[in-house]
């Protein structure tokens, strides 16, 4: 009978439930693309350091993100880093900013990424179109199909300049964006020096570093600082927060983006729990009621959550199907929404939560009911 | 008189034990100088097997007496003992326990739950009771079929007539077999003959279930039906008169028009 009586409850003032449910759809909604924002950022920007095949990163000191990395390092880290005992291979790739100039005139910023994929180092994410060998020909390059018509190129083929050198497209990546809006373009090592300025030299921004399968990656790490004097030696996790910290929080964007969450959560409250109270106020007599029946307060508290809870799987439901509607027609996108299964499942733990929460002026109502209201009505 | 109700009467006669017995009870409302005494000292016992009907006019304490006597509200001062437990100091949950467990509540307007249908509405009774599944809707219907409601048992409020709607309520009064039955103006909202059925109802529910039932009512037509007359003025008991034995109530049409010829 509590279910039945809550889903009656719920149900007896159509407009009263419309309204709960467009405060919770409304929340989720804005919970959902917030975070889902959140998180596509926090892909795009440890995107190449997830998919590099390192153990450990050596950097210039001071370095802040992939796309930061500061000065370019010699090459006697990386010989050192070789004598290291336990190290397998190290990598060198450069990374750095420079200025894309459009076939039509005009210029953007781009980020070069030079590595030499055969070794393991960073690779283009998702080829569409053509493979590493054909960005290994003469002035080739890869970009996100994406970010064609921001670099002021067509296809395949089309050419461009960076820096002092021609580039052209060789291969096409899908779905590699930059949180920075400066597409990634990807070329081979020494390919990439020449354009920022270290043609002939064997300066690299970050060493890829490989530890043996039976080395112990700390060990290995400290051997390294110890041999390293101006360089830091991070694991692929402290590197990604690093660049998730500089990114997401230096900048403020990921403080707005939580804190765009965090409004959504608590406008969603607000208006769930004035219409349970308001709810709870109109049946305020069948609930004394029920108290003079000789109901348990945690009979009635129990209808109440029975109503938050409804409203909360429903609103759900209906929350879900708009923001996956959203994530969909946001792939396109240069910030493309993230849903994932645990963020699914987190947004409906908040919105019961959520819901849960906007119970308590309700109950604390009812708790406050004087049963012999019964007889004065 | 039928045999069921000489039964009744007999076992009356062989324990008359009351049910709920209320010693000097006082009530005061509101505080300092608007402080008002509604109820001065009342004292009354139900015996089981009795229609006792509380008259007197409005403001006399009627609706206070009734309230405390249905433990859902307490006395300033004085001793309220129902099914043998005292219910000084008895904390809110307590007090629900012991209504939940001995007495059934039947409301001027009726205080059915508008969304539910009058079979559900019966079932929540039983439901706060923690009583569920197929043996208490089959109770249900059988409480419900008792009072004449069984081909309207899937009915809403809204779609009964005020005295269907307060067969309903007598019904969910009733389905715990509480002891004690209080109705307050059971037939206030009501016309004749339907003040008249539910009446007879409460009548027979004393009668054939020796059940106590005590009915808060300034409506001369339910006098026919009483087995005792209480009468309250200004907080106080002012008069008690009694049925004579032997008597079936349909053939006593006014106790008043009795007592005045006693007079």
């Amino acid at each position: 009978m509590i279910f039945t009586l809550a889903f009656r409850n719920l149900f007896h003032d159509r407009i009263r439930l419309a309204v709960t449910l467009v405060g919770i759809l409304f929340s989720i909604v804005l919970v959902a693309v917030q975070l889902g924002l959140y998180l596509g950022a926090s892909r795009m920007i440890t995107a190449n350091i997830d998919h590099a095949d390192a153990d450990l990163w050596v950097m210039p000191f001071g370095a802040k993100s992939f796309e930061d990395g500061g000065l370019l390092m010699g090459s006697r880290e990386r010989h050192q880093a070789l004598a290291t005992p336990g190290v397998e291979q190290v990598t060198p790739i450069v990374v750095r900013f420079s200025e894309w100039r459009k076939p039509a005139g005009g210029s953007t910023r781009v980020v070069v990424v030079g590595s030499d994929a055969e070794e393991g180092a960073v690779k283009p994410l998702s080829l569409k179109n053509g493979t590493w060998e054909d960005i290994k020909a003469p002035d080739a390059i890869a970009v996100d199909e994406t970010y064609l018509k921001d670099l002021g190129v067509d296809k395949i083929g089309d050419t461009a300049q960076i820096g002092p050198g021609r580039v052209k497209i060789g291969a096409l990546t899908s779905g590699v964006r930059s949180f920075t809006q400066s597409p990634y373009v990807y070329m081979p090592l020494s390919r990439a020096r020449a354009l920022v300025g270290a043609e002939g030299s064997d300066l690299a921004t970050f060493h890829l570093v490989k530890v043996f399968a039976d080395q112990d990656v700390e060990q290995v790490r400290a051997n390294l600082l110890s041999r390293l004097e101006g360089a830091e030696v991070l694991t692929k996790q402290e590197f990604r927060d690093r660049s998730l910290r500089q990114w997401l929080f230096r900048t403020g964007a990921g403080v707005a983006l939580i804190g765009g969450a965090l409004l959504g959560i608590l406008v969603g409250t607000v208006i769930v729990a004035q219409t349970l109270y308001s709810s709870t106020k109109d049946h305020i007599n069948e609930f004394a009621t029920l108290r003079a029946l000789g109901s348990s307060s945690g009979y009635i508290h129990k209808v109440i959550l029975t109503q938050a809870g409804l409203s909360a799987v429903i609103g759900y439901v209906l929350g879900m199907v708009l923001a996956l509607l959203i994530v969909v027609a946001s792939q396109s996108t240069p910030l493309p929404i993230v849903m994932t299964p645990q963020l699914a499942a987190g947004l409906f733990t908040v919105t019961v939560l959520m819901c849960a929460i906007s119970a308590v002026s309700a109950i604390v109502k009812v708790t406050k009911i004087d049963p012999a209201t019964v007889f004065s009505r | 008189m039928t045999r069921k109700k000489q039964a009744a009467t007999a076992a009356r006669k062989q324990s008359p034990e009351p049910v709920l017995s209320a010693t000097s009870i006082v009530k005061e409302l509101g505080r300092g100088a608007g402080t008002v005494m509604a109820l001065k000292g009342v004292d009354l016992q139900l015996i089981p097997g009795e229609l006792t009907l509380l008259m007197g006019p409005s403001g006399s304490g009627k609706t206070t007496l009734l309230s405390i006597l249905g433990c859902i509200m307490t006395p300033t001062s004085g001793e309220l003992t129902v099914a043998g437990t005292k219910t000084a100091g008895l904390s809110p949950d307590e007090l629900a326990i012991l209504r939940r467990d001995h007495i059934g509540f039947i409301f001027q307007s009726y205080n059915l739950f508008p969304t539910l249908s009058a079979l559900e509405n019966v079932r929540i009774a039983l439901d706060v009771r923690g009583q569920k599944g197929y043996e208490a809707a089959r109770r249900c219907e059988e409480v419900l079929r008792e009072v004449g409601l069984g081909h309207r048992l899937r009915n809403y409020p809204g779609n009964l007539s005020g005295g269907e709607q307060q067969r309903v309520a007598v019904a969910r009064a009733i389905v715990s077999s509480p002891s004690i039955v209080l109705a307050d103006e059971p037939t206030a909202a009501l016309d004749g003959e339907n003040g008249n059925a539910v009446m007879e109802l409460l009548a027979r529910i004393a009668h054939e279930q020796d059940r106590s039932v005590l009915a808060v009512t300034h409506d001369p037509r339910t006098l026919p039906y009483a087995d005792r007359v209480v009468r309250i003025e200004d907080g106080l008991i002012v008069g008690e008169e009694r049925r004579p034995e032997g008597l079936d109530a349909p053939e006593i049409t006014d106790l008043t028009k009795r007592r005045k010829a006693h007079a």
